[in-house]
């Protein structure tokens, strides 16, 4: 346990289910554990807003799968907080979760104190953040005027401020595509959109829309092999890669900007889950999951851009309902019983598969998976085999890139400890 | 035409000590810093190892002033506050001829007086350092480890609160010697000085030809590093370095861990053309993650963070590289220069016993009588990160913005945030803030505080957005407002 000597100093709350994060997936959560009868029901959030990336993202897109509309950011999340609202749900704004541990407590900061924050259920929320430049290990200088996309974003749309005129764009990743035409509106001079990958990494219709329509260029299979500019950036030095995303030598052209974004991927937040001894997937990133999104500490689930990153918020609002139930259902209950290692299949991407959720499952009938294809495919099937038999079969259909696909699959009676393998057949 | 007494061009690690040391004196003190603060150049970007002396040569400056450098710091690092670690270091043999260099070094070592000097086996090597291949290894256990720049910024700071001047962004262009005195041209006005100290690091020599013919060269000579995320923190404990042996221009990988809990793979080394090229090259980054891998099998190439590299400033040239040493002088020429020459490494170590031999050459011309009210102690720069959870209680009912985390990846506060942008220096870059206290330097690199300091800088300070450097003044962050 840990030690605290001063016990009367902490600010002491006791929940029935706390969130951590109040983006799309803490709120619909937490929305969820509220409706299926959780009575007190908290989101905590760092951000002096609520919404997580949402009021950031003045595009629509958002929702046209769940709602059948397509919204702007700030009009979906308008939507469930308001909801949130009306069901009594606190939002601590400007709280910062400092750390977590298995006895369901949460010690988090606030300009009030520090507090300790007991709850029957967490549910983590906490979303992801970006690669930056040190994660690819882009060499050349050290200037000013290199920015992830989204914090690229965040003060265009959030403080109106102009991080620069000449722009390329590395990555081809949604948050990049989107920006390259934010900032074209903007009346920048937009170069173009480098991706190393032989296909772009956005959705497709982001590049048709971002892309296509604003005539901005997307060069693939392309890198940006070093970075000029003693004081602010003045130029990419970029080249064309092999197979092996290897840059072929005498390939090099220099690209004169003033500004780099880097849209290259987003890794899920998970520090506090990770110190509290949660396990993470190695590939996802996020915590190890069954099909209630239960995290490997009894009462702690995990949902949205943490768990895994979602390419749309719809498929993401679907996945933290069922985490919002379960956490209410486990807080009524009370303890948690059913623990991890008991009759549990593993659940294990096989050939062809980048990463599959939920990677455990402790019972039978209708499952719903969420899986990515380690590159895009066309026309091929996906096999389940239980203990190397195969308990169901699907199709694939055509696309061009590596967006999540979802199946729900029958898992027949079993005998414990089973591996669950799912793999591509072309 | 303002007038000091002493002159010192360079706020890096030695202008910066020597400063310090000076002010425990009546003495009319002036620093110019052609950056945008103190530690602009090799001292913020080199290892942050407080050496031992086993790899200089017996009888050399450095090996007198990084023992003696080495000894002073365990009394300095408390006075101002700098996080210092005595991790100690093995120097890892990987096969027999390797250890014979071992039993070279030992004996060098013992020459220089450095204490405590052991060769181990493996079986110890692993006891202490499990993730570690080697045959045997030589413990030395004077070596620790400090933050580099947090020493030169407190050096400085400490050094303005004992009445030095520090005038950033202050370039020294032209100097003339008139009878008794110095004149010094810069950007910002011309000023006279009795004594010039040329702590200008790779740029001494452009120091010495404002006033003389210099009879040495710099020879820039780069190294560059990695660094690791700080969950890979227990990788290792002490400092792990190889043989030193010149292979494609590299010394060995260094694994370093950092005060802060990060670990440093490099520096490598590579003589360039220019002084100021500070550029990493992709080259470099692959030798040196295949060198660690070989010394620690499970580090992966998605732990790394960030790399940077630094240049030390070499006045001999490459052959000679085993005996050069450090030229700490007061000019034949023109008396009252006091040229320090070629600081590369252990010039951090050595710094705090460099500015004492800088004192004794001044006292040997004007007398020099000690301050009383002389304040040692410097605490600015207090973390909330490092608190105990009744002191955090204290600090946020005192002032709410102790409760307000701005940078996620470090537990930074807003109040920590106003402290370091009200620093005595008055540098108010971004980096400048960063290694006053930590915001952007963990893993997300800025993608969460960013927003959060500029919005301090334009809210509490009533800083023009358009005019937020990241470290020059020329490295603006943004062009404009997106409507006006
Ligand atoms: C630029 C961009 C464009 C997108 N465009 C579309 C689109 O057009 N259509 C679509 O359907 N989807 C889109 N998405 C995808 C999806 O909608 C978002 O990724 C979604 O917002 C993720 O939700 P989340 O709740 O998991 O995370 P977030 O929205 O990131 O929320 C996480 C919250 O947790 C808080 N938090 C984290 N750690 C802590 C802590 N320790 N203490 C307190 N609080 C904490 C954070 O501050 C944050 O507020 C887009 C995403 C981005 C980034
Ligand atoms: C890769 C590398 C690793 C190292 N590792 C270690 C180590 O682990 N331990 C150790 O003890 N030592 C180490 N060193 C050595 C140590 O970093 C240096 O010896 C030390 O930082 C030198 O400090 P300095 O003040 O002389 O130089 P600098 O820090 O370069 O300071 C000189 C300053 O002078 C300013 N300046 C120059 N010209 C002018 C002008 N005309 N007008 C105004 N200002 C001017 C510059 O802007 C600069 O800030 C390492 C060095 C390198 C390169």
């Amino acid at each position: 346990m840990e030690k605290l000597g001063c016990e009367k100093k902490l600010i002491n709350v006791t929940n029935d289910v706390s969130v951590i994060g109040s983006g799309p997936a803490g709120i619909v959560a937490g929305i969820s554990a509220r409706e299926f009868g959780a009575k007190k029901v908290i989101i905590i959030d760092r951000n002096n807003w609520i919404g997580g990336i949402l009021p950031q993202c003045i595009h629509d897109g958002f929702g046209i799968e769940e709602m059948g509309i397509s919204l702007t950011g700030p009009e979906y999340i308008d939507k469930y907080v308001e909801k949130a609202k009306n069901l009594g749900i606190t939002v601590m704004k400007e709280t910062t979760v400092l750390k977590i541990n298995n006895e369901l407590e949460i010690f988090a900061v606030s300009r009030k104190g520090l507090m300790k924050i007991k709850s029957k259920s967490i549910i983590l929320a906490m979303g992801c953040r970006e690669k930056t430049r040190g994660n690819l290990i882009i060499p050349g200088d050290r200037p000013s005027g290199i920015y992830t996309a989204g914090l690229a974003q965040t003060f265009i749309n959030l403080y109106n401020i102009m991080p620069g005129k000449n722009i390329v764009i590395l990555g081809s990743g949604d948050v990049g595509l989107i920006m390259a035409r934010r900032l074209k509106i903007e009346g920048a001079n937009v170069k173009g959109v480098i991706e190393i990958l032989p296909y772009p990494n956005g959705l497709p219709r982001n590049v048709v829309q971002c892309l296509k329509d604003y005539n901005i260029p997307l060069l693939l299979s392309h890198t940006i092999t070093s970075i000029e500019g003693k004081d602010r950036i003045n130029k990419v030095i970029i080249s064309k890669v092999d197979k092996n995303k290897k840059p072929i030598p005498d390939t090099e052209k220099i690209i004169k900007c003033d500004t780099l974004l880097l849209s290259v991927g987003l890794i899920p937040e998970n520090e506090i889950s990770r110190n509290a001894g949660i396990i993470l997937d190695d590939s996802t990133g996020g915590p190890l999951v069954n099909q209630y999104y239960r995290t490997t500490i009894p009462g702690i689930y995990a949902c949205g851009n943490c768990l895994q990153v979602y390419d749309t918020v719809d498929l993401l609002s679907i996945h933290a309902k069922i985490a919002g139930k379960q956490s209410a259902k486990n807080a009524i209950k009370g303890k948690n019983h059913n623990n991890y290692a008991e009759k549990n299949i593993i659940v294990k991407p096989g050939t062809g598969i980048k990463y599959i959720i939920p990677q455990m499952i402790n019972k039978t009938g209708i499952i719903d998976f969420s899986f990515r294809l380690e590159k895009p495919n066309k026309f091929s099937k996906i096999s389940f085999e239980l203990n190397k038999n195969e308990i169901f079969r699907g199709n694939l259909k055509y696309s061009n890139s590596t967006g999540i696909i979802n199946m729900k699959v029958k898992i027949p009676n079993y005998s414990p400890k089973s591996i669950l393998e799912v793999i591509l057949n072309e | 035409m303002r007038k000091f007494q002493i002159a010192i061009i360079g706020g890096g690690v030695i202008g910066s000590a020597i400063a310090r040391e000076l002010s425990k004196y009546f003495l009319d003190i002036i620093v110019f810093e052609k950056g945008s603060d103190v530690a602009s150049s090799t001292s913020k970007a080199n290892s942050g190892v407080i050496h031992s002396g086993i790899n200089s040569p017996p009888k050399s400056l450095k090996a007198r002033f990084c023992v003696e450098g080495n000894r002073i710091f365990h009394q300095l690092a408390k006075e101002l506050s700098v996080p210092i670690k005595w991790t100690g270091k093995y120097v890892i043999a990987k096969n027999e001829e390797e250890e014979k260099e071992l039993v070279k070094l030992k004996d060098i070592g013992i020459k220089n007086k450095v204490m405590g000097l052991r060769l181990i086996e493996t079986d110890e090597v692993n006891f202490n350092e499990p993730n570690i291949k080697c045959k045997s290894a030589l413990w030395v256990p004077s070596a620790g480890i400090t933050l580099p720049y947090q020493l030169t910024i407190a050096l400085a700071e400490n050094s303005v609160m004992n009445g030095v001047k520090f005038l950033l962004e202050t370039i020294v262009i032209d100097i003339k010697k008139n009878n008794n005195y110095f004149e010094i041209k810069t950007n910002k006005g011309i000023f006279k000085s009795d004594f010039i100290i040329n702590a200008a690091g790779l740029n001494c020599i452009d120091i010495v030809k404002m006033l003389e013919e210099p009879d040495f060269r710099v020879y820039p000579c780069r190294g560059e590093y990695l660094v690791l995320d700080k969950k890979y923190a227990f990788l290792i404990k002490s400092l792990i370095y190889q043989i030193p042996q010149e292979k494609f221009g590299f010394l060995g990988v260094h694994i370093t861990p950092t005060v802060d809990g990060n670990i440093l793979l490099g520096p490598t080394s590579e003589y360039i053309a220019e002084i100021n090229d500070t550029r990493t090259t992709k080259q470099k980054i692959n030798i040196l993650l295949k060198e660690a891998k070989e010394i620690i099998p499970i580090i992966k190439d998605k732990a790394v963070i960030n790399a940077y590299s630094g240049i030390r400033c070499k006045i001999y040239p490459p052959e000679y590289d085993g005996i050069s040493d450090f030229r700490i002088e007061n000019s034949r020429v023109n008396p009252g220069l006091i040229n320090l020459l070629g600081i590369e490494s252990p010039g951090l170590t050595a710094a705090p016993a460099i500015a004492k031999e800088v004192v004794k050459i001044i006292s040997k011309n004007i007398v020099l009588s000690k301050k009383t009210k002389f304040v040692s102690k410097y605490d600015k720069y207090i973390k909330f990160s490092d608190m105990t959870n009744e002191r955090k209680s204290k600090m946020i009912n005192k002032n709410a913005s102790w409760g307000r985390i701005i940078c996620r990846c470090e537990n930074v506060t807003e109040a920590e945030v106003i402290n370091a942008l009200s620093n005595p220096l008055g540098a108010k870059t971004l980096s400048s803030i960063k290694y006053r206290c930590r915001a952007g330097m963990g893993r997300c690199q800025g993608g969460f505080c960013t927003q959060h300091i500029v919005r301090i800088m334009g809210e509490e300070f009533n800083l023009d957005i358009t005019k937020i450097n990241l470290k020059s003044n020329k490295s603006n962050l943004f062009i404009g407002k997106t409507r006006v």
